[in-house]
């Protein structure tokens, strides 16, 4: 496509990316097949293709409007687009930058303002969210009714498995609102590493991952967090880490993508790349002990997998659990629409709920459709998300399997 | 955008006062159904032909048929120019906007309203994708048969608009072959049905005139579409060629023969490489040129069949040919060859692609001639098509940002379509007139021929609103272009042969 970028940005580094990906852009629409929100909507502002080309506008000068935020606002970040785009847009990259720009010249007014800023405070300070959420616990009957669903009631945890003495260990990111979410799975993911012979060190001081700042157009903030994370991760990465695990695939995204984020920064570009090889979804490591695992003794044996976009369009890992899950005993129902976002989406079941219930029930019975007796997934996100309206339950995918 | 004006003075000649026309239709409209500012209606200036642009009065987003009727009644009575639109992925400007008109989006028209696989018939929403009607027939062993490159993106209504063809026309016919009845709106906003659900319909016609209309004729707002059933069986092959005339020679050789494959497809250069980049289909990115061919039938049949294509094209010169071994690889097959185009983008920031159909025999001629004559403006073409029906698309690689190249890609696009026509083909084969070829067209037909045209589009839309300055060129237009190209009123070439 052709483009005339503003000056304003034309030369700068992020103004090149940019312009190289709408350049790539060969306005074919074959990405509005696989929007979910053009799929709703219909209508060519809610498309990938109509983005790109409000973005393009800002890009070219236009002062943003509500508009265009509206319509970036309504989009998952899901990045289906990208895996059906035959061209290699990358329009993930694109819109963050688009939102970044709008998001310093169109301000946001009264209770949405308030909503994201607090977001962004509460979301990333797991000490902070599990409070509040154990007060919401409490509370759970005076809460309102939208945030009522949302408070879970706690699951008890697995014991973390004691101190070892395996000579490989790995990293392991926590997250930041999923110990206090699921309590299980962190734990869940150590004890099967320890049992593969494999430690999992843990690093406390790591909590989020950043992708909550950067996909709420505060990039700098995402930054200063991603540097924090490298610098406690670092000491042990010079001391033999093998991997970084990361069981949350929304998180996992995020963190192969810090050497993309930072490769501008003199002092932590390198760094930054060292991490973003290390970074694995737990399925890269586990797929290669297949012949040591099973169904865990009490999991339900028919399953259905919804497969997090970040799994699929992001870290393009598609098909890989199913097929390791089938392989070690799990009789996996068919789910139609599989590559089509559940509405979870990080913040954005928050943000726009409506658009995120809607696209809930497609999913839902797109994933009931084998008659699973339990829906499993990969990340934290998708988990609480479609967990508040489906009647079987949804669990992550290692909790359902165990070293034999 | 290119050199010329795209629309002429007598395209233009309505005289729209927009703001009643707002209100009225803020009446009838959902709140986000009515796009009025800039940076909304910039989104909806150009369809898949991108560097076409323009920007539309308004756009409107109907969900409802009578939504639509209302709407075309009261731009009916305003005079005001409306254009329908359906995925907007046209290639020769078909949904372009008019810059005194509505955008009609039929984008929220997406249900499948029904497939009934007794009397394998499925009636559909004008905006549903053309791949969604398989993948709902599917589940009953049926499908839908024309499958255009887009069609992952491209709605049912658009194809009715283009009479789009695809991988499997050649056998199965092309969209007016397997479409029983379509539900339109006149521009008075009446509502019709043309056709039925049988074979054969009483009186004129008028469903086959439907097809290709671009917009001109009404608004369809329903289409029921015959299914077929899965062929028991299906083998697809790839052969590769050292050079792209002996894969244009197999392809005539391959027809000659009487054997009619269920596909029949060459890409050629660069398009090879950056198609295998998208989806790892296996291709053989050493091979100057690949045919892809189906073979579809019962077992028998089909093992015959694939014995005299594979001798066929041997003997034709393929240096290697390599059956798909599952479902799987047939699929990726086909895949690459279907986002051929959009992976172009992966090699080149534009691409100008044309549409002409020639005689299969003509096939090796024109290739060559098609890269002499990019050769003279410096600009790299790369063919993926439609080889089994000659349907050619030869893309022009261009640099949008560099001044001129446009322009020189249009003059090379033009050169083409001329050939096209003088070695007795046509100057669009699939992807419709537009804009993009309305000129052409007065190459293509005598002034009388053009008048005719006219007066059926009069017949259905008398004050001419519905997509102006479309498809069919104005006699001035004609006079003007003609006399750069025409001599005598004739033809070039008058003694050969039309498709
Ligand atoms: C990568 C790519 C590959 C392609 N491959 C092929 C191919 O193999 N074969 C082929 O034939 N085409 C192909 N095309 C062209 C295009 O996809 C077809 O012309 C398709 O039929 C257009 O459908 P659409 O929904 O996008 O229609 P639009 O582009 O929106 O509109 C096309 C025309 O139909 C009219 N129209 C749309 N909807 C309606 C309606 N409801 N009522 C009345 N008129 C309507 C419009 O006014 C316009 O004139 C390709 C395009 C791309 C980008
Ligand atoms: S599929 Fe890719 S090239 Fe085509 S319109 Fe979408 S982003 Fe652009
Ligand atoms: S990221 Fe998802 S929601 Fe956003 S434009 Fe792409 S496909 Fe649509």
């Amino acid at each position: 496509m052709q483009t005339h970028l503003a000056d304003f940005i034309k030369d700068s580094a992020a103004g090149q990316e940019a312009d190289a990906i709408l350049r790539k852009c060969t306005h074919c629409g074959f990405c509005l097949a696989n929007c979910p929100t053009y799929r709703l909507l219909g209508d060519e502002l809610d498309s990938p293709r109509g983005r790109i080309y409000q973005i393009k506008q800002v890009l070219e000068g236009e002062a943003p409007t509500e508009s265009i935020q509206l319509h970036l606002d309504r989009c998952l970040t899901c990045r289906a687009c990208e895996t059906t785009c035959p061209s290699g847009v990358e329009y993930g990259r694109l819109a963050d930058l688009g939102r970044e720009i709008v998001e310093e010249q169109v301000p946001r007014r009264g209770l949405q303002r308030w909503v994201r800023t607090g977001l962004r405070t509460v979301l990333p300070r797991p000490r902070l969210f599990g409070t509040l959420l154990t007060m919401g616990r409490l509370t759970r009957p005076l809460v309102p009714g939208p945030l009522r669903k949302k408070i879970r009631p706690r699951r008890p945890a697995p014991a973390w498995p004691s101190p070892s003495t395996h000579s490989r260990f790995v990293l392991m990111l926590e997250g930041c609102v999923q110990p206090a979410l699921e309590p299980p799975i962190n734990p869940q993911t150590a004890r099967l590493m320890d049992e593969l012979g494999i430690a999992v060190k843990r690093t406390t001081e790591v909590s989020c991952c950043g992708a909550i700042d950067q996909h709420l157009g505060a990039s700098e903030a995402a930054k200063a967090r991603i540097r924090s994370n490298i610098d406690a991760w670092w000491p042990h990465i010079e001391a033999g880490a093998e991997a970084i695990v990361v069981n949350a695939s929304g998180c996992g995204a995020q963190v192969k993508d810090y050497g993309h984020l930072l490769a501008d920064d003199p002092d932590y570009a390198e760094k930054a790349a060292r991490v973003t090889a290390l970074a694995i979804d737990p399925i890269e490591l586990l797929e290669r002990h297949a012949d040591q695992l099973a169904p865990a003794d009490d999991a339900p044996r028919r399953v259905a997998f919804q497969t997090p976009c970040t799994l699929q369009h992001a870290q393009k890992l598609n098909g890989r659990v199913d097929a390791l899950m089938a392989r070690i005993g799990f009789d996996m129902t068919p789910v139609p629409d599989a590559h089509i976002c559940c509405g979870s989406a990080g913040t954005y079941s928050v943000l726009q709920p409506k658009m995120a219930e809607q696209l809930r029930t497609q999913k839902l019975e797109n994933l009931n459709t084998g008659e699973p007796q339990v829906i499993a997934t990969a990340n934290i996100g998708c988990l609480t998300h479609l967990d508040e309206a489906s009647e079987i339950p949804v669990r992550h995918w290692l909790e359902l399997i165990k070293v034999a | 955008m290119p050199a010329h004006a795209l629309f002429r003075d007598e395209d233009l000649r309505f005289d729209v006062d927009v703001d009643p026309l707002i209100d009225a239709l803020r009446q009838v409209l959902p709140e986000e159904g009515l796009i009025v500012h800039e940076a909304g209606l910039r989104a909806y200036e150009c369809d898949g032909l991108a560097p076409y642009k323009q920007l539309p009065r308004l756009v409107v987003v109907p969900e409802t048929i009578e939504q639509v009727q209302t709407v075309l009644r009261l731009c009916h009575e305003a005079g005001v120019p409306v254009v329908t639109r359906g995925s907007g992925t046209s290639l020769s400007g078909g949904s372009l906007p008019h810059p005194q008109g509505v955008l009609l989006a039929m984008g929220k028209f997406n249900r499948i309203r029904e497939i009934d696989h007794h009397r394998r018939i499925a009636r559909v929403e004008p905006g549903v994708r053309n791949l969604a009607i398989t993948e709902a027939a599917a589940p009953y062993g049926l499908y839908y048969a024309p499958d255009p490159s887009s069609q992952i993106a491209c709605s049912i209504g658009g194809n009715v608009g283009e009479n789009a063809g695809g991988v499997h026309c050649l056998k199965y016919g092309l969209t007016v072959h397997n479409v029983l009845a379509v539900k339109v709106i006149t521009m008075e906003g009446e509502l019709t049905t043309i056709g039925s659900e049988s074979l054969d319909s009483p009186g004129l016609d008028l469903l086959a005139l439907m097809h290709g209309s671009e917009g001109m004729l009404g608004v369809i707002v329903e289409v029921t579409v015959k299914l077929l059933p899965n062929p028991l069986t299906k083998q697809v092959l790839m052969a590769s060629f050292a050079d792209v005339e002996s894969g244009g020679h197999a392809v005539a050789g391959l027809i000659a023969r009487g054997i009619i494959p269920g596909g029949l497809e060459m890409m050629d250069g660069a398009a090879i490489q950056a198609a295998e980049d998208f989806v790892q289909a296996g291709y053989d990115t050493d091979a100057a040129a690949i045919l892809i061919c189906e073979l579809d039938g019962s077992e028998a049949e089909v093992a015959d069949q694939l014995k005299a294509v594979d001798e066929c094209l041997r003997d034709h010169g393929a240096t290697r040919i390599q059956v798909a071994a599952d479902d799987e690889e047939k699929a990726r097959f086909w895949a690459g060859r279907k986002a051929a185009f959009p992976a172009v983008g992966r090699i080149s920031p534009d691409y100008y692609c044309m549409d002409g159909t020639i005689p299969r025999k003509q096939l090796a001629y024109v290739l060559r001639r098609i890269s002499e004559i990019s050769a003279a403006e410096a600009l790299e073409t790369v063919n993926v098509f439609h080889a089994g029906d000659g349907n050619l698309h030869p893309l022009i690689l261009f640099d949008g940002n560099q001044p001129g190249q446009l322009e020189a890609a249009e003059r090379v696009g033009s050169a083409i379509l001329q050939l096209c026509v003088e070695v007795g083909g046509t100057v669009t084969g699939e992807h419709g007139v537009g804009v993009e070829k309305i000129n052409e067209m007065c190459v293509q037909f005598a002034g009388a021929e053009i008048e005719q045209f006219h007066g059926i589009k009069a017949a259905f839309d008398e004050k001419g609103l519905l997509n102006p300055g479309k498809a069919i060129p104005t006699l001035n237009r004609c006079a003007e272009f003609g006399r750069l190209h025409v001599h005598n009123g004739e033809l070039p070439h008058p003694e050969l042969e039309r498709l």
